[in-house]
């Protein structure tokens, strides 16, 4: 065994599941321990990889810079991002890229609570790079599949502890999360057919 | 020194048939060679090792098969530095040798894998042939970033088995999102010195200071499926092969902007978040890149979506 600590996965998940993720844990008392979401399918998340389109970029920085990026998923469900000085390349992707475009990101999720009483979620971007849309249709198939398998392990597994977690915390019913999964691929569908249509020969 | 009893135990282990030998005798002779007189601990062992064999009046290829006492291991088992093992393998490749302390080096094979193996030139050892099984006796594992091999030295028996032997493929196929290029990757320095393939840290080489280094490309990424995290090394013929950018283009880049950090910078567009797929052998915890594929087929969700639609 080596004696490095292990790299956390990045998780897959749709925005709509992933801005419900307002619950954060830690697994030990050690200050440095990574902080977790729960996912509402019953999955703990420190890192997420999402491709997407990113639709706006904005400075909403008052002293430094600070920018806030938009990617939407195939639902039309936007992720939130925000990158300062402590994330330069992230930023300095949010300066430079012009919307729209298919990028990928990887990050960290971060909640704060709003002076209403809400929970925002979102994510503090590790990188940002620009891909293509085969990609970003691969993506979307992917975590699909990885947000079925959670479903039903939610489902199915009651030696699930992050699942018996996502009974206690949430009042959300998974089964919005098996209709987020349909949306995307309905829509990646209608896409792939449209794109077809145009290019089919007359 | 609870290494140095270990070989002493390993010594009188070789010659329990003929000699009634105190292993704490042996440290001691072992203690005054290695301490007293700084010699190197095969060396040490080598002659304690001959000291007995006089008493006894054995030749030295009489000590039982080889080492006697040592383990017989399949090289994918070897997962610890300094131990002394035993071997039947095939030497599947032989290298041309970066040094002339190196008398040859190459890959040993076995049903369960290959590793690679270096035999000292100093060591005087018969001649290993490409593509002949071998019993290997007394070779040392050894370990660099992760990645294990055997060191033949003056010690090791070598004996030519009359049979060939099937050399398993321990390559795995990894597929996932390229999430990460780590810290010492794109245009890196390695150790010029002989034998040395460390890489440079801001010009030093941990075993041999400072250094002027040779310029080589790798890439150190981290694939992702979304279960699985796996790291994965590109040597330099698969950093061309994913980045399109050549060593020469690499040294040429980091010349104009003064500044090597560029190349990995300018490498990272393009690739980064990406998905591919790797095949390769394992050192560790990495995979090293031998055939890699950008994923770019289009998918299809139909599978997903029946799946999604009947839970």
């Amino acid at each position: 065994m080596s004696g490095a600590p292990t790299r956390e996965v990045a998780r897959r998940v749709f925005a709509d599941e992933f801005n419900d993720a307002s619950y954060t844990f830690k697994e030990s008392d050690d200050e440095r321990a990574p902080v977790y979401v729960l996912l509402p399918t019953g999955e703990r998340a420190n890192r997420i990889f999402v491709v997407g389109t990113l639709t706006e970029t904005e400075d909403v920085g008052e002293d430094s810079e600070y920018w806030q990026g938009r990617v939407v998923d195939p639902n039309g469900d936007t992720f939130f991002m925000y990158a300062g000085q402590y994330q330069p390349d992230a930023a300095s992707m949010l300066r430079e890229l012009e919307p729209p475009a298919y990028v990928s990101v990887v990050g960290k999720p971060r909640t704060y609570e709003t002076d209403e009483g809400e929970v925002n979620v979102s994510l503090r971007p590790e990188s940002i790079s620009k891909v293509d849309e085969a990609t970003r249709d691969r993506w979307v198939v992917e975590t699909a599949e990885r947000t079925t398998e959670r479903i039903q392990r939610y489902e199915d597994d009651e030696t699930n502890e992050y699942a018996e977690m996502a009974r206690e915390e949430y009042e959300l019913p998974v089964e919005n999360y098996r209709r987020t999964v349909v949306g995307a691929l309905e829509s990646l569908e209608e896409e792939q057919r449209g794109a077809n249509e145009v290019s089919a020969p007359e | 020194m609870t290494d140095l009893r270990t070989h002493a135990e390993e010594i009188q282990e070789q010659f329990s048939d003929q000699l009634d030998i105190d292993v704490d005798d042996v440290v001691e002779r072992l203690e005054t060679l290695v301490e007293d007189y700084q010699v190197p601990l095969n060396e040490a062992r080598r002659s304690v090792v001959s000291n007995y064999l006089d008493e006894a009046g054995m030749e030295r290829d009489q000590l039982g098969g080889g080492g006697g006492g040592n383990e017989h291991v399949q090289v994918a088992e070897v997962d610890e530095p300094e131990q002394w093992i035993d071997v039947t393998a095939k030497v599947t490749e032989l290298w041309e040798p970066r040094s002339d302390s190196v008398g040859q080096v190459g890959l040993l094979g076995d049903e369960s894998g290959t590793i690679k193996f270096t035999k000292w030139a100093k060591s005087d050892l018969a001649e290993l042939e490409e593509g002949k099984v071998y019993d290997l006796g007394n070779v040392v594992t050894d370990e660099y970033e992760g990645r294990y091999s055997v060191k033949l030295n003056s010690t090791t028996t070598i004996e030519e088995r009359d049979e060939d032997l099937e050399v398993g493929n321990d390559d795995v196929t990894v597929e996932g999102a390229l999430v990460d290029i780590q810290s010492g990757s794109g245009l890196i320095k390695r150790c010029p010195e002989e034998d040395c393939t460390r890489v440079l840290q801001n010009g030093r080489c941990s075993e041999h200071g400072e250094g002027e280094g040779e310029f080589d490309l790798r890439i150190k990424g981290v694939l992702d499926d979304g279960d699985e995290v796996t790291e994965v090394i590109f040597d330099q013929d698969a950093t061309e092969e994913l980045t399109g950018i050549t060593l020469d283009e690499a040294k040429e880049m980091a010349m104009d902007a003064l500044d090597t950090e560029v190349v990995a910078d300018e490498m990272s567009e393009g690739i980064l978040g990406y998905y591919y797929r790797v095949t390769g052998p394992t050192f560790g915890r990495y995979v090293l890149v031998n055939d890699q594929e950008r994923l770019t087929d289009p998918v299809d969700g139909e599978a997903a979506l029946i799946r999604a639609r009947s839970i």
